[in-house]
């Protein structure tokens, strides 16, 4: 029997956290993640975890001291945001190019400037080039099953890839729902001990890792680690079938909802998916085939998948909250056009621009969205494909 | 999947390749010879040496091989010229050159 709850969103995570009793916590505050540190670090004085909890000096540390303590053989985890994000970007390419299964989660703000701490997802999708696994979830109960998850998906032996788990800052990290657990023993069941095949601490077989690597082999390691994230696709698939037996909550790389017969569909992601659904519903109660599809794994793309569960639908809007500054669009635009090219063509793309900085997303605004579609469909001009909700002026 | 220094040849494929570029074994620096980054070089004068050990503990690159509590002559394959231990000997018996000035 699964435990009912209400927590935050951070409280989820730092929960799962607690469960899963890594071997090394290093991490840094930053608004809005900070409380997951926090309450970790009452676990570890409470002695509720054996959990080694590094207090660094700033995430760029942080990061490094995840890369140190994995590569020894650690388990280890972090969370961060915005800034702090940021400030671990060099090491976030070391970490994933060292095939090193560290789990971060992400509690998506605002990338400053201008400063502003609020959500959108400028972080997160600025790190998404960094060969991390991304995940993303739409409630607390998604970003507490994701990171169970995650777990199992860095360290499995086709993937080896840091992964990180992401939500929205403040409208999921901070509030409060309902949320049902696992139990301890489960979770400690399905997470499993961490066996690396080589680490640092081995004495038996003293290693090098991170050695200098030029063009004769660089070139080489590259192609090997383009091949994990291939590899990961199956892997998130199996992992979530295992995770669905255990708790009923069944998980794919993305989630549809009313798309099977819609001519007018969204693309979102995170917590934005929950104001849209209420606005699907709306529509189909008065007889308009609008759909959804929200993305749960970014990192991998499932561009094939994306393309076939579009194909039918003949106007589309890819919502981005984060802009990208090509002057066409955001990043979650340029991917689904990109997957659609060549296997769902003929289908009117819009991209919107929508809740930078924090800016509340109304059911409105994504009515407006659908209305937009509406219009392209009735009359068969798209008009400017690239475009802002939300903004005023 | 190979995992050994001496088995990443240039002919190793990505599949051979270990993941992370991990090299199974210890102390691989000895084998990737830096020598030949040098453009100054250190010459070391016995006559003038009075085996004070200043200079083996300040030489980032363990060039200065010891024996029996004694220097020996440098490890060129390893010396990248960095002047550190000419700085150091307080006796003139490290001389500091460019690298085209060396005696054959």
């Amino acid at each position: 029997m699964s435990i009912r709850e209400r927590l935050s969103g951070n409280e989820a995570i730092a929960v799962a956290m607690r469960q899963i009793n890594p071997d090394v916590v290093a991490a840094f505050p930053i608004t809005p993640s900070t409380e997951i540190p926090q309450y970790f670090s009452q676990f570890v004085s409470n002695g509720q975890v054996q959990t080694e909890f590094v207090a660094v000096e700033s995430e760029h540390s942080a990061m490094s001291a995840c890369i140190g303590a994995q590569a020894a053989g650690a388990r280890t985890m972090t969370a961060t945001s915005a800034n702090g994000l940021a400030l671990m970007w060099e090491m976030l390419y070391i970490a994933s190019a060292m095939k090193l299964p560290i789990t971060l989660s992400c509690v998506n703000r605002a990338l400053s400037g201008p400063l502003n701490i609020h959500n959108d997802h400028s972080d997160s999708m600025g790190a998404r080039d960094s060969g991390w696994i991304q995940l993303y979830s739409e409630t607390n109960q998604e970003a507490y099953d994701n990171l169970l998850q995650a777990i199992r998906i860095a360290e499995h032996k086709d993937v080896q890839l840091p992964v990180m788990v992401c939500q929205d800052g403040f409208i999921t990290s901070h509030a409060v729902e309902n949320i049902e657990l696992l139990e301890d023993e489960k979770v400690k069941e399905f997470v499993g001990e961490y066996k690396p095949d080589h680490y640092l601490l081995n004495h038996k077989e003293p290693i090098a890792v991170g050695p200098l690597d030029l063009p004769a082999h660089c070139f080489e390691h590259k192609r090997e680690q383009a091949q994990s994230m291939i590899n990961a696709k199956k892997v998130i698939l199996e992992v979530a079938k295992e995770f669905e037996k255990l708790t009923g909550r069944k998980y794919e790389y993305f989630e549809k909802y009313n798309l099977d017969d819609a001519e007018i569909a969204i693309v979102i992601i995170n917590s934005s998916a929950g104001t849209a659904k209420t606005v699907v519903d709306k529509l189909r109660d008065n007889g308009i085939k609008a759909g959804l599809l929200k993305i749960r794994m970014f990192r991998p793309f499932p561009a094939d998948e994306i393309a076939e569960a579009l194909k039918n639908v003949k106007a589309l809007a890819v919502m981005d909250k984060a802009e990208s500054y090509s002057a066409i669009g955001g990043p979650v635009g340029a991917e689904v056009k990109s997957a659609l090219y060549g296997k769902a063509d003929g289908i009117k793309v819009l991209n919107y621009i929508y809740g930078l900085g924090g800016r509340d997303v109304r059911a409105d605004d994504i009515e407006e969205v659908y209305n937009s579609l509406m219009d392209i469909v009735k009359t068969g001009q798209i008009g400017e494909i690239y475009r802002y909700v939300g903004v005023r002026g | 999947m190979r995992g050994k220094a001496k088995e990443m040849t240039p002919e190793v494929t990505w599949q051979e390749i270990t993941p992370g570029g991990t090299i199974y074994e210890p102390g691989n620096a000895e084998g990737y010879k830096t020598g030949d980054w040098r453009s100054m070089r250190p010459v070391w004068i016995e006559e003038k040496c009075t085996q004070c050990m200043l200079c083996p503990p300040v030489c980032p690159d363990t060039a200065i091989p010891v024996k029996d509590s004694k220097r020996l002559d440098f490890d060129y394959d390893h010396c990248k010229g960095c002047g550190v231990c000419f700085k150091v000997c307080p006796f003139d018996a490290i001389d500091f050159i460019k690298e085209e000035d060396k005696e054959e």
